[in-house]
Order: C-alpha cells, then sequence, then structure tokens
C-alpha cells in the first residue's frame, strides 16, 4: 500500500517552520520555484532564516518577497545579482551571503541528500572559494574539500506529484529542486496537478517519493518569467 | 577590428561535428548564430538542458523553459531536461567539449576572471568557476581591452580568480590568441589589424611569430 503524503493545503505543508531554521528553496530564477510557500512563509513571520537557494528572487518575487520582509537571516547561493533590496541588505551588513559555485552547490545538496558528508572537487581551487578548504591533488590535479548541505526543510516545486509524493518536473524547472528534495530532513513539495498513485508512470517519476514529506496541489502559479526573449513572428 | 558578431563569427570556426557546446552570457551567445555549414553540435545550458534552441517565437514562451541567462529559450529535436547536479557531472565530467565565456581579464598563464569587482556588488560566480575548472578546451571571448583602454591580456590577473591556469584561447576584438607555456602567442590578427596595435593592446607576455595571418570570415 502506498503510503500517503498529502496534506489539505499550504498552511499545513508549512507548519512547523520557525524562525532560525534553514531552508532549502528549489528554483533557478524565477523558473521552478516553490510560489505557494514562499507566500506562506511571508504570511508566517517567520524570521532569521538560513535560505539555501540558488539565486535570491527578485525585488517583489520569489526570495525578494522574504527578503522585503527582513525575514532571511543568511542566504548560500550561487548568483544574486537581480534584486535592489538583495544589494542593499547586503551592503548594509544585514545580509549574510554565502557565495558557493553553482556545481558545487548542487552537488552539496545532492551529497547532503545521499549520505555523502563531504566530496573534493575542482572548482574554485586558486580561487578565494578555496581559501581555508583542504586541497588534495588527484590525477594531478589540485581539488579543494566541499562539504554537504541539508535543511531542517527543503521546499521544492514539481510539475505532476502522485498522492505518495513521486514527483515529475517540466523542462527546466527541475534545476536543483530533485538535489533539494533529498537533503531536507522534511520535505515540502507543492504540485501543479496531484493525482492519485497509479496515474503516474513509474518508469517517468524523476524524484521517488521516498525523499518527499509533504505534498500537496498549489493554486493561482504566476510563473513569472525573468527575461523574455523572443523572436517576432513573420 | 572585429565588432561582437564578428568575435563570435571566429569563435563558431573552432566548432566542430559532434560537439556539446556551452555558452557563456554574452558574445559567447551570439556563437550559436554562426555554426558551420555541415557542422552538427548541440548546445548545453548549466540549468538543465542539452539540445537548446533559438528564443520562442512571439507568444510561445514558457516560463518554464530557459536558459541559464533566464532568457525564454526553446528546445531542439531530441533534447533533454536534467537536474542542476547532472548537469554539473556533465560539465566536471568533461562530457562538454567546448565552454566559450567572456572574461574581465586573462593572464598569460591561463587564469580568468570574470566574477567579481572588488568595493562593487558581487552577484556570485553562477557556475564559472565549475566551467572553467574542468573544461579541456575554454575560449574567451571578450574586447582586448576595457573600457578605459587597458589591457584586458595580462602577466597576471589583478581580479579575484575564477579559474587557474585554464584558458587555452583568447578571441578579441584584434587578435586570435592561444595560451602556452606562460605565454600569450598571436595566431592571428583581426581583419585591418595590425601586429604593432596587437601588441601595444596586450599587457602580458606576446609571442609574435614572422608571419601573422589575418583572419579568414
Amino acid at each position: 500500500m502506498a503510503l500517503n503524503k498529502v496534506v489539505a493545503n499550504v498552511e499545513e505543508a508549512c507548519a512547523g517552520i520557525q524562525s532560525g531554521m534553514t531552508l532549502m528553496l528549489g528554483g533557478f530564477g524565477l523558473c521552478g520555484i516553490p510560489e505557494n510557500s514562499i507566500a506562506q512563509l511571508v504570511k508566517m513571520g517567520v524570521n532569521n532564516l538560513t535560505c539555501i537557494s540558488n539565486n535570491a528572487g527578485v525585488d517583489d518575487f520569489g526570495l525578494g518577497l522574504l527578503l522585503q520582509g527582513r525575514q532571511i537571516k543568511k542566504m548560500i547561493s550561487s548568483y544574486v545579482g537581480e534584486n535592489d533590496e538583495f544589494e542593499r541588505q547586503m551592503l548594509s551588513g544585514e545580509l549574510e551571503v554565502d557565495l558557493i559555485p553553482q556545481g558545487s552547490l548542487a552537488e552539496r545538496c545532492r551529497a547532503g541528500g545521499a549520505g555523502i558528508p563531504a566530496f573534493f572537487t575542482p572548482a574554485g581551487y586558486g580561487t578565494e572559494v578555496g581559501e581555508g578548504k583542504e586541497v588534495r591533488e588527484f590525477n594531478g590535479k589540485p581539488h579543494i574539500l566541499e562539504t554537504a548541505l541539508t535543511a531542517d526543510y527543503a521546499i521544492v516545486k514539481a510539475w505532476k506529484g502522485d498522492t505518495a509524493g513521486n514527483l515529475i518536473f517540466k523542462a527546466t524547472a527541475r534545476n536543483f529542486n530533485p538535489m533539494m528534495a533529498m537533503a531536507g530532513k522534511i520535505t515540502i513539495a507543492e504540485v501543479e496537478e496531484l493525482v492519485p498513485v497509479g496515474e503516474l508512470d513509474p518508469n517517468q517519476i524523476h524524484t521517488p517519493g521516498i525523499f518527499v514529506q509533504r505534498i500537496f496541489q498549489g493554486e493561482r502559479y504566476e510563473k513569472r518569467i525573468e527575461q523574455r526573449t523572443v523572436r517576432p513572428r513573420a | 577590428m572585429l565588432d561582437k558578431n564578428g568575435i563570435a563569427q571566429r569563435i563558431a570556426q573552432e566548432l566542430e561535428d559532434g560537439y556539446y557546446v556551452n555558452l557563456g552570457i554574452g558574445i559567447p551567445t551570439l556563437v550559436a548564430n554562426y555554426i558551420p555549414q555541415g557542422v552538427d553540435v548541440e548546445f548545453q545550458s548549466e540549468n538543465g538542458i542539452l539540445g537548446m534552441g533559438p528564443f520562442p517565437l512571439e507568444g510561445d514562451e514558457d516560463a518554464d523553459l530557459i536558459n541559464a541567462g533566464k532568457q525564454t529559450i526553446t528546445a531542439m529535436l531530441g533534447a533533454v531536461y536534467f537536474d542542476s547536479a547532472t548537469s554539473f557531472a556533465m560539465i566536471r565530467g568533461q562530457h562538454v567539449q567546448l565552454t566559450v565565456l567572456g572574461a574581465m581579464e586573462v593572464s598569460q598563464n591561463g587564469d580568468i576572471a570574470n566574477w567579481k569587482i572588488p568595493g562593487r556588488m558581487v552577484k556570485g560566480m553562477g557556475g564559472a568557476m565549475d566551467l572553467v575548472a574542468s573544461a579541456e578546451n575554454i575560449i574567451v571571448a571578450m574586447m582586448h581591452t576595457n573600457k578605459r583602454g587597458e589591457s584586458k591580456l595580462l602577466a597576471d590577473c589583478s581580479l579575484p580568480l575564477t579559474g587557474v591556469g585554464c584558458v587555452k584561447k583568447v578571441v578579441t576584438n584584434l587578435a586570435t590568441i592561444e595560451i602556452t607555456d606562460g605565454a600569450f602567442h598571436l595566431l592571428e590578427r583581426a581583419p585591418g589589424v595590425t601586429v604593432d596595435e596587437i601588441v601595444a593592446a596586450t599587457a602580458g607576455k606576446l609571442v609574435v611569430p614572422d608571419e601573422v595571418p589575418e583572419m579568414k570570415l
């Protein structure tokens, strides 16, 4: 019998998230971000959060909404430039920022979920990212030791999910979501379409439900586009 | 002298049939417009697509389908999507044959600086450090000098590094330059540019052969 991970709504899904916790939030830019849960975190007013997310949203969307309310104490990201409020808080010292090479960020989340405490990577060797980190040579090339990341709650967004928590992502909205789902002590998945078990083809599932503790169907996805680039129709 | 499109056009000549290619933001993106005839390549974008196509037709844009510059794109026939860890496995594991990226500075031993200017807002390195640390074949696309007219090809980078000893080739508005044995080696002049102009614009050690052909575009 498949386990049932369904919670009624975003309030139930985010219950237990407290000030001072470490959260992982999926998405790349505004693509594949858990919109409903972010709105709920704003409503809950939790603060002093450490947020692990590739980006920090824009001023009025994504994690920018949490920055506006000064709910974030520290960001762990690879690229954060799209946000005036972020810049202001960073320069004034209100916000701590840890910048990590994107591949190392992805792998540190994956490692966190996979029971691997640390790994060696060539990325960042010889740069300030490598400062103070253990260096070892493999195959004649220097590598630095990077440690795994985990979170109290990981919050991910998928396209389709079933009641057992199995997830399928759409196109490039997958990005960091699968690794973060693995690395959360509690993982919350919000999905555009929640279906009964058996409706998703087991061959096509990207994230097995074992990594997901709570799943709910999100509402009113805005899916804002950050850089709308098009070719004119002839 | 080349403009940005000219630099992209010259770099496109480096594409070989069957290559998987990662193009950075800026001039590198333009390389996709000049794929030589008869050459099949697939573009990888590190946010999670292989087989990236051109921008969508107006009205067809999909918020779930973007490139690493967060621009709306399309997917070619045979494209595939994957997560960020898999994407950087392709990059770190050297499954991508060519990486083209921009730079603020390159040094004569192949160091590259392109992510941070001290005292200015730091946006982050994104995937650049992973890309330069592992790619076998990295070409830098950039202007030879900065806005103040100072050389960007230096003995040592003055800005914080993105990677060490990794750049093999640089294509600028003035020249094609190879980096080996701790020096820049002049391979080609851009159309209408003299060797003297290139020497004057290069601060690092530049090896100039007797004969320097003009680029063919």
